[in-house]
C-alpha cells in the first residue's frame, strides 16, 4: 500500500513539472503581461523599467529556472496585478469554491443515486423514462445558460434569491463560510443548484448503467433466495455494489468542479478560484495561473489517491489487485 | 390431544412435502414464447433425495426458480400448482413466499464464484440470512452461522467468518453457500448443479457431505444436474426432464437398470462406465431442438432412433413398471 501511495506522488511530480514547463511556455507566447499593465500613454523606458522589474527581461529559460527554484521553496512570486504573494491569493478564494462544489454534489449525489437506482430498477416505467429525460437535459444543456435561467426565474421574475456575490459569511478558524447563515445559503442556492443539477445528471447515468450491471447478478438472486427482505438487499447488497462507479465517478467530478468551475462562479460573480483563474488569465498575470495550474494538479492527485483508497474500503478485493 | 388433530397431524405427516402440478414457466420475448418448463410434474416427501437431470436448457433451473418465486419478468408462471406442505405458492402472496425462502426451501447455486456478494464479509452474509426469518441478537445468529460453518466441514470457522469471498478457494465458497442454505435448518434444498464448477475430487466430498447431511436432518433434497452419474449415487428417485417436461420417473436403481424413456437410455449409455471402457462411447444423435419451435407431439421425436407415427402427437405420462414414463414405445 504505501509503495502504491509513493509512487503517484512521484507521478505527480513529474506531471507538474511537465505542466508547468507547457503553462509557462503557453503563457510566454500569448503575450507581453506589461502592455496590460501600463497605460497606453507609457514611454518604452518605463515599460522596460517595468519588464525589469518583473524579470520579464530574462530570457524563458532562466525565468523559468527561477521559478522553480523558488517555488521549490514554497513561493510561486507574486501576482504582477496586486503584487500580493500568489499562493495567498488562491488561498483567500478557496473556502468559497470549496463549499460551493460540496453543496452542489451533495445535492447532486442525494438526488443522483436514489433516482439513478429507481430508473434502473424498472427501466421500463415511464417514471424511469422521465427521469432519464430529465438527465439528458441536465448535461447537454450548457452551464452558463441554466445559470442564467435560473437567475431569470428566481432572481429576476421571483426576485426570492440573489443572483450574485457570496452574502453574509462566519469565521471559523480563520476561514470564511457562508453555509452558517441564511443569507450565505440564499446566496449560495442558485450557483450551488446550477453545478449541482449538472453532476445530478451525470451520477444519475452512472447509478442507473450500475444498477442494471449489478441487477442480474447471481448474488443478487442468491440474496433472494435467502428470503432477504427487499430493502435490505437494496441498501445493501446493491447499493454496496454500485457504490463502486459512483465514488469513482462523483471524485472525479469533484476535482473537476474545484479545480475548474470557471463558469458557473463567472456567471454569479461567485468569489472562488474559478473567477480568480479566468480573470488572472485575461490579465495575463502569470505568477497567479502557473501557482494556481500546479496547486490543482496537485490537488488532484491527492484527490485520486483518496477515491482509490475509498474504493479499496468499499471493495477489499480491488485493494488485492492494486497490490498485486 | 384428541383423536380428530391426531387424525389431521397423520394426514399431513402422509401428505407429500412438495408437489408440482402442470406447471408452466414461460417466457415472453421478441421471438416469440419460450415454453422453458412446459408441464412439469413433480412430488416429492418429506426428507427425500431427489435427481433433476438433463442437458442443458432442459428448463431444470427454471424449474427451480419457479419453486422458489424467482422467476423475473419476461418470465411468469403460466399455469400449474406448485403445493408446498399444503399450502399453494403460485397463489401466495410475495411477502409470505420471502419468509418460505431461506427458511423453508434454500437453494444453492452452480457457480460459487458469483453467489456470494464480493464486497460483504462471509459473516455479514450468513447473519443476514439468519435474521431475516428469526428476530434473534447479532451475537446468537453469528453463532449459528459458525455452527453451521463447522457442519459442512469448514475448519477454523472464526477466521472463515471475517473473510471476503474472494479470499476463499472455489471449494470453500460452494461449502459456505451449503452452510447459508442449511442455516435456518430448511425443509427442503434445491441445489442447481452445485458442484458442477469445482474439481472432481471436492465435488466428490461435496456430494457426500451434503448427502450425509440431509439424512442426518431429514431435509429433503432437488439436486439438479446434466450428469446422470453424478445423482446415481446420491438419489432416492430421479426425474429425467426433456425439452421443459419430465420425461421418466423412477427409482433410481430401477431407472438405471432398465431405462424405460429413449431418452433415459441415451443418457445412460453416454456415461463412461468399466463396461464401457475402451469403446467409443454412445451419444444422442441431433441437437437439442429450439424451445421457440418445438416438434409437434414428443420433442424428443426427431432424435428418437424408435420414433412412429404416433409420435406426432405428444405423449400424456403413463404408469409403467412403477414409473411414469412420457413415451409411445417405452423400451419394455
Ligand atoms: N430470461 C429468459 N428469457 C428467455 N428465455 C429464457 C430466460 N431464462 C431462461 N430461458 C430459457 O429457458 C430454457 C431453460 O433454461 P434453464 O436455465 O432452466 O436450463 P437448464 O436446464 O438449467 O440448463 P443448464 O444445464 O444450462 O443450466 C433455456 O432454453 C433458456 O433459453
Ligand atoms: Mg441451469
Amino acid at each position: 500500500m504505501p509503495v502504491f501511495i509513493i509512487n503517484r506522488l512521484l507521478q505527480a511530480i513529474g506531471v507538474i513539472l511537465v505542466m508547468s514547463v507547457l503553462v509557462f511556455v503557453g503563457l510566454y507566447l500569448i503575450g507581453d503581461p506589461t502592455s496590460m499593465l501600463v497605460s497606453p500613454e507609457a514611454t518604452e523606458i518605463e515599460r522596460q523599467a517595468l519588464r525589469k522589474a518583473l524579470g520579464l527581461d530574462q530570457s524563458i529559460w532562466i525565468q523559468y529556472l527561477t521559478f522553480l527554484g523558488n517555488a521549490a521553496h514554497g513561493d510561486f512570486g507574486r501576482s504582477f496585478l496586486t503584487g500580493q504573494p500568489a499562493l495567498q491569493l488562491i488561498v483567500e478564494r478557496m473556502p468559497a469554491t470549496v463549499e460551493l462544489v460540496v453543496v452542489a454534489m451533495t445535492f447532486a449525489l442525494v438526488v443522483g443515486v436514489p433516482l439513478g437506482i429507481l430508473a434502473g430498477l424498472r427501466p421500463k416505467a415511464p417514471s424511469s423514462k422521465a427521469i432519464m429525460t430529465g438527465s439528458i437535459l441536465g448535461f447537454s444543456l450548457p452551464n452558463f445558460w441554466i445559470g442564467l435561467m435560473l437567475i431569470m426565474l428566481f432572481a429576476v421574475y421571483l426576485g426570492v434569491l440573489p443572483a450574485s456575490a457570496r452574502g453574509e459569511t462566519v469565521n471559523i478558524g480563520g476561514v470564511a463560510l457562508s453555509i452558517f447563515t441564511l443569507d450565505g445559503w440564499q446566496h449560495l442556492a442558485l450557483p450551488a443548484l446550477t453545478l449541482g443539477m449538472a453532476k445530478a445528471a451525470l451520477i444519475i447515468r452512472v447509478t442507473r448503467a450500475a444498477t442494471r450491471e449489478v441487477l442480474p447478478m447471481d448474488y443478487i438472486k442468491f440474496a433472494r433466495a435467502k428470503g432477504l427482505r427487499p430493502s435490505r438487499i437494496l441498501k445493501v447488497h446493491l447499493l454496496k455494489n454500485i457504490l463502486i462507479p459512483i465514488v469513482t465517478v462523483a471524485g472525479l467530478e469533484f476535482g473537476q468542479a474545484i479545480a475548474f468551475a470557471v463558469v458557473t462562479e463567472s456567471v454569479f460573480s461567485w468569489p472562488g478560484m474559478g473567477k480568480l483563474l479566468i480573470d488572472s488569465i485575461i490579465t495575463l498575470d502569470r505568477p497567479v495561473v502557473v501557482a494556481y495550474l500546479i496547486m490543482m494538479v496537485f490537488f488532484l492527485v491527492i484527490l485520486n489517491l483518496v477515491i482509490d483508497i475509498l474504493y479499496i474500503a468499499i471493495d477489499p478485493s480491488a485493494g488485492e489487485k492494486v497490490r498485486d | 390431544m384428541d383423536v380428530t388433530t391426531m387424525k389431521a397431524m397423520t394426514a399431513a405427516e402422509c401428505q407429500p412435502l412438495l408437489s408440482i402440478k402442470g406447471l408452466k414457466t414461460h417466457f415472453e420475448t421478441r421471438a416469440g414464447i419460450v415454453k422453458a418448463v412446459d408441464g412439469v410434474d413433480i412430488e416429492l416427501g418429506r426428507g427425500e433425495i431427489l435427481g433433476l437431470v438433463g442437458e442443458s436448457g432442459s428448463g431444470k433451473s427454471i424449474t427451480g426458480f419457479s419453486i422458489l418465486g424467482l422467476i423475473d419478468p419476461p418470465g411468469r408462471i403460466a399455469d400449474g400448482s406448485i403445493t408446498y406442505d399444503g399450502r399453494d405458492l403460485v397463489s401466495m402472496g410475495e411477502e409470505d413466499r420471502r419468509q418460505l425462502r431461506g427458511n423453508d426451501i434454500a437453494m444453492i447455486f452452480q457457480d460459487p464464484s458469483m453467489t456470494l456478494n464480493p464486497v460483504l464479509r462471509i459473516d455479514t452474509q450468513m447473519i443476514e440470512t439468519v435474521q431475516a426469518h428469526a428476530n434473534v441478537s447479532t451475537a446468537e445468529a453469528r453463532q449459528r452461522a459458525r455452527d453451521a460453518l463447522v457442519q459442512v466441514g469448514i475448519p477454523s470457522p472464526d477466521e472463515r467468518l471475517k473473510t471476503y469471498p474472494y479470499e476463499l478457494s472455489g471449494g470453500m465458497r460452494q461449502r459456505v453457500a451449503i452452510a447459508i442454505a442449511l442455516i435456518n435448518s430448511p425443509k427442503l434444498i434445491i441445489a442447481d448443479e452445485p458442484t458442477t464448477a469445482l474439481d472432481v475430487s471436492i465435488q466428490g466430498q461435496i456430494i457426500h457431505e451434503v448427502k450425509k447431511l440431509c439424512r442426518k436432518t431429514g431435509t429433503a433434497l432437488i439436486w439438479i444436474t446434466h450428469d446422470l452419474a453424478v445423482v446415481a449415487g446420491l438419489a432416492d428417485r430421479i426425474a429425467v426432464m426433456y425439452a421443459g417436461r419430465i420425461v421418466e420417473t423412477g427409482k433410481t436403481a430401477d431407472l438405471i437398470e432398465r431405462p424405460l424413456h429413449p431418452y433415459t437410455k441415451g443418457l445412460i449409455d453416454s456415461v463412461p462406465s468399466h463396461s464401457t471402457r475402451g469403446r467409443r462411447l454412445h451419444q444422442i444423435k441431433g441437437i437439442t431442438p429450439s424451445l421457440l419451435n418445438l416438434p409437434q407431439g414428443c420433442a424428443f421425436r426427431e432424435r428418437c432412433e424408435k420414433a412412429t407415427k404416433e409420435c406426432l402427437v405428444a405423449p400424456k405420462p403413463t404408469l409403467l413398471a412403477g414409473r411414469l414414463v412420457r413415451c409411445w414405445n417405452p423400451a419394455l
